[in-house]
């Protein structure tokens, strides 16, 4: 191969961060028209890369070159101007602004500096190319994260990058819009555009890339063409050694007799739900089965009473539930929540471990207000022998950690004291297959002492194989209950695609 | 001191963290040998103890602002409830009981402190524009309690907490010694504490924890109200005279001070300590240009600078979340 062929030369690349290196003698050749995976553990560097390219990393050492030439200072605006856009995994937008004005930011159709006409126009074309089915004058704090995602590739699509780095694309998106995603990327691919893939979606990858190099501890362990990889190739070669992908044995689920922990009977919400009815049962791990915007998330919250419930009734532990219930209700009789944003909803990153870990029981380590720090750091240091979080500090400093020990810092707060029920959103989302495989674990083990789980996830796979029952939801509404044991994600899908198609709708489906 | 304030730093502690848990005190141990190679009479038990005495009340409200700006709120208007509490412990000393005084100003503090905090949960209105509506309103209270005049207090039974002292000791000295301590344990030792930093740190988070994060807030701006009161009291104790223009600017010397002591103005993390020590670093500096007779136009800007440095050097070491 020639050097023509070569968009991006990534040559001895190193990096520090406060004495820490986290990435060495990184050497990778991203080839024009290509779509190039990183793969690797969280934690493995493969983020880091897309950020050197992106220009915003420094190089320590080693030099990077952009179309045959080395490039010599690194800002993501030095970046554009070379072609190469970032897209990140926590989105870069205006939130006050519209579709239409983030897409030209910076880039407005103008006359001397006064803005003109025109960029409807251009918006028009963009979408022809993309076919996002995007409404220009949306405003950013309205939408979804899996549409914002979109206004972000437009972004980089406007400014006719070269070379576009997307860092977990599909992390936020359903499985049709990955796939539109995917068509895209194919398309700008016939367009000579080079894709940088970082994404933990081993299937996603294996099935819309070219080549692959996978990485370990901020080494580059192989880069191959993607042709004749599997799963589990990919799998060995990012920890290392011969691992199976396997989902944990589920416990016992308790007779259907038995009294349920938490009940709901058409149950209504403002945030979208109608006619909710479900019960979780003690010792028993159900699912909710549907696509992003289905209401998944906001039954978690309704049950949290985290949103008020207009219409139903709820029960907890049998004691029907009235209009006063809240949060803090809802954990005093024993509700435990795991939210789907860790870093937004989840973990309080100005401060450390001991504090994130005590928070939501601070009653039970306190006498007259005062908290108790031996009993706190004995509390903490359980749970991060527990969980295995690394470091194992009681006072590390979160902020810093990998998006798996976040997790599992998030989940010590709620095991930390034993809950009834606990709720799960995406709660291995964005992270490593180790912290993975953890997770499933607690679940399991939570399962196992009695406490009723409550499983949402946007990655079917995972929903179903980790749940005893589940129920497929559709459009803020429950529509069908099956058995996870007997059931398929291709089954789940086929069934929630039927039920959209002949759903009355009530609102504009993003992922009709 | 094993302590939340201690959270903030880590193993691998940055240039920048360390100028922003540390760096007033550098400073402060800089100037304090300066000043004593410079001048004989700055390194005396009398003149320290006298500068902190002055200080005294404006490090009281310091103590108490660093918990509104730790929970990520902002207080315009502890100088106009200083003012408040100063005429109306003028008043009261005169007409009513002189001992009443010390309840009554913190009191009326920590009611116009909790006003504060009612608006600004109630109608989800920024702190900082509601406080600055407030102290437009608490001054104009002022004015009103004295038609605009001074009030002479010159009664033993009261000003002997603004001059008295044990020894060499102010009383008031004394009294910011144990505030400072009743606020530091309140910061690092309770529930209550704890939940500060979480509603200054990600009020999401909290709310989804099951804090009361409105009940927090409001908790804090009264403390801090309480605070301006009792700052009030030992100012109006100590010169005998009550003014309703007493404490004007007083609120920004106050922010300037936990600003100083490398508390976020983001929130969710800071130390109380570290605010009294920004307090007692700008009197230094005050008193380095008394004893020095430089031009007192040097003073603010000198001021001015310490805080910019301070801040920007913050800023290196706050590149989280």
């Amino acid at each position: 191969m020639t050097s023509k062929d070569i968009a991006v030369r990534v040559q001895g690349v190193a990096k520090s961060f406060g004495g820490t290196r986290i990435l060495n003698d990184i050497t990778i050749d991203f080839e024009k028209g290509s779509v190039h995976a990183l793969v690797g553990e969280n934690g493995a560097g493969k983020s880091s890369v897309g950020k050197i390219v992106g220009g915003y990393y420094a190089a320590d050492e080693g030099a990077v070159e952009v179309f045959g030439q080395t490039v010599t200072r690194f800002s993501p605006r030095d970046a554009l101007g070379r072609g190469i856009a970032m897209i990140h995994q926590e989105l870069q937008l205006v939130p006050e602004l519209t579709v239409l004005e983030n897409v030209f930011l910076g880039l407005e159709s103008n006359i001397r500096g006064f803005l003109s006409k025109g960029d409807l126009e251009r918006f028009h074309t963009l979408e022809k190319t993309c076919d996002f089915g995007l409404d220009p004058h949306t405003r950013i704090a309205d939408m979804r994260i899996a549409e914002r995602q979109k206004v972000e590739i437009m972004r980089a699509i406007a400014r006719e990058a070269r070379v576009i780095i997307m860092d977990e694309p599909t992390s936020s998106l359903t499985e049709d819009e990955a796939e539109r995603l995917h068509q895209l990327i194919a398309r700008l691919k016939a367009r000579e555009v080079t894709v940088i893939y970082v994404s933990h979606f081993l299937d996603h990858i294996l099935a819309n890339c070219d080549r692959v190099t996978v990485m370990r501890d901020g080494h580059v362990i192989r880069t191959d063409e993607m042709h004749g990889e599997t799963k589990q190739s990919l799998v060995d070669s990012m920890l290392g050694e011969a691992s199976e992908i396997s989902w944990p044995a589920l416990p016992t689920p308790p007779a259907r007799q038995y009294a349920a922990a938490v009940e709901m009977e058409g149950v209504s919400t403002q945030t979208g739900l109608s006619d909710i009815t479900l019960k979780v049962r003690p010792g028993e791990i159900v699912g909710l089965i549907g696509l992003v915007g289905s209401g998944r998330s906001e039954v978690g919250r309704a049950l949290f009473g985290a949103d008020p419930i207009t219409a139903g009734t709820y029960s907890i532990n049998g004691i029907r539930q009235d209009k006063r219930l809240n949060v803090r209700r809802a954990i005093a009789q024993g509700l435990a929540f795991v939210p789907e944003d860790r870093r937004k909803q989840g973990l309080v990153l100005t401060q450390v471990t001991r504090p994130n870990v005590s928070l939501a029981s601070l009653g039970s380590i306190a006498s007259f207000g005062f908290i108790n720090k031996a009993r706190e750091r004995e509390r903490t240091q359980r749970m991060i022998d527990h969980f295995g979080i690394v470091p194992g500090k009681i006072d590390g400093e979160v902020a810093y950690y990998s998006g798996g020990n976040q997790q599992k810092v998030l989940l010590s707060k709620w095991a930390v004291e034993k809950p009834r029920l606990l709720i799960l959103d995406e709660p291995s989302r964005g992270v490593d297959i180790g912290a993975r495989q953890r997770i499933h674990e607690f679940i399991i083990e939570m399962a196992a002492a009695g406490v009723a789980v409550l499983l949402i996830s946007s990655e079917l796979e995972e929903v179903i194989n980790l749940s005893h029952r589940g129920y497929l939801m559709n459009d803020g509404r429950i529509f069908a209950e099956a058995d996870c044991r007997a059931l398929t994600v291709e089954d789940a899908l086929n069934r929630i695609f039927r039920e959209q198609g002949s759903a009355p709708r009530s609102k504009e489906v993003s992922q009709a | 001191m094993s302590t939340a304030q201690t959270n903030t730093r880590s193993n691998r502690m940055s240039a920048g963290d360390f100028a922003r848990d540390y760096g007033v005190l550098v400073i402060i141990v800089i100037l304090l040998v300066g000043l004593s190679l410079i001048s004989d009479s700055f390194l005396t038990a009398r003149n320290l103890l006298n500068i902190v005495n002055q200080s005294a009340p404006l490090a009281i409200i310091a103590c108490a602002l660093t918990l509104v700006i730790i929970g990520g709120g902002f207080d315009l208007s502890t100088g106009a409830i200083f003012g408040v509490a100063s005429v109306s412990a003028g008043w009261i000393a005169v007409n009513m009981d002189p001992y009443m005084v010390i309840v009554a100003g913190p009191l009326i503090g920590l009611l116009l402190g909790a006003v504060n905090g009612i608006i600004i949960t109630g109608f989800g209105v920024h702190s900082f524009l509601v406080t600055l509506a407030t102290s437009l309103v608490y001054r104009g209270i002022a004015i009103l309690v004295t038609d605009g005049s001074l009030i002479p207090v010159r009664i033993a039974e009261f000003s002997w907490l603004g001059r008295g002292r044990i020894g060499m000791v102010n009383y008031a000295v004394i009294a910011l010694v144990i505030f400072m301590i009743i606020f530091m344990i309140l910061l690092n030792r309770t529930t209550f504490g704890r939940k500060v930093f979480a509603v200054g740190g990600n009020e999401e988070a909290a709310i989804l924890s099951g804090v009361r994060t409105n009940l927090v807030k409001i908790m804090t701006f009264s403390l801090c109200g309480m605070a301006a009161g009792l700052a009030g009291v030992i100012a109006v104790s100590r010169i005998s005279m009550a003014e309703p223009q007493a404490g004007t600017g007083m609120e920004f010397e106050a922010i300037a001070a936990v600003i100083l002591g490398g508390t976020s103005i983001l929130g969710g993390a800071g130390a109380v300590w570290r605010s009294v020590a920004g307090v007692l670093l700008m009197a230094l500096i005050n008193n380095g240009f008394n004893i020095l007779n430089v031009n007192p136009f040097f003073k603010d800007l000198t001021t001015g600078v310490i805080i910019v440095i301070a801040v920007a050097l913050a800023a290196s070491g706050n590149r989280r979340r």
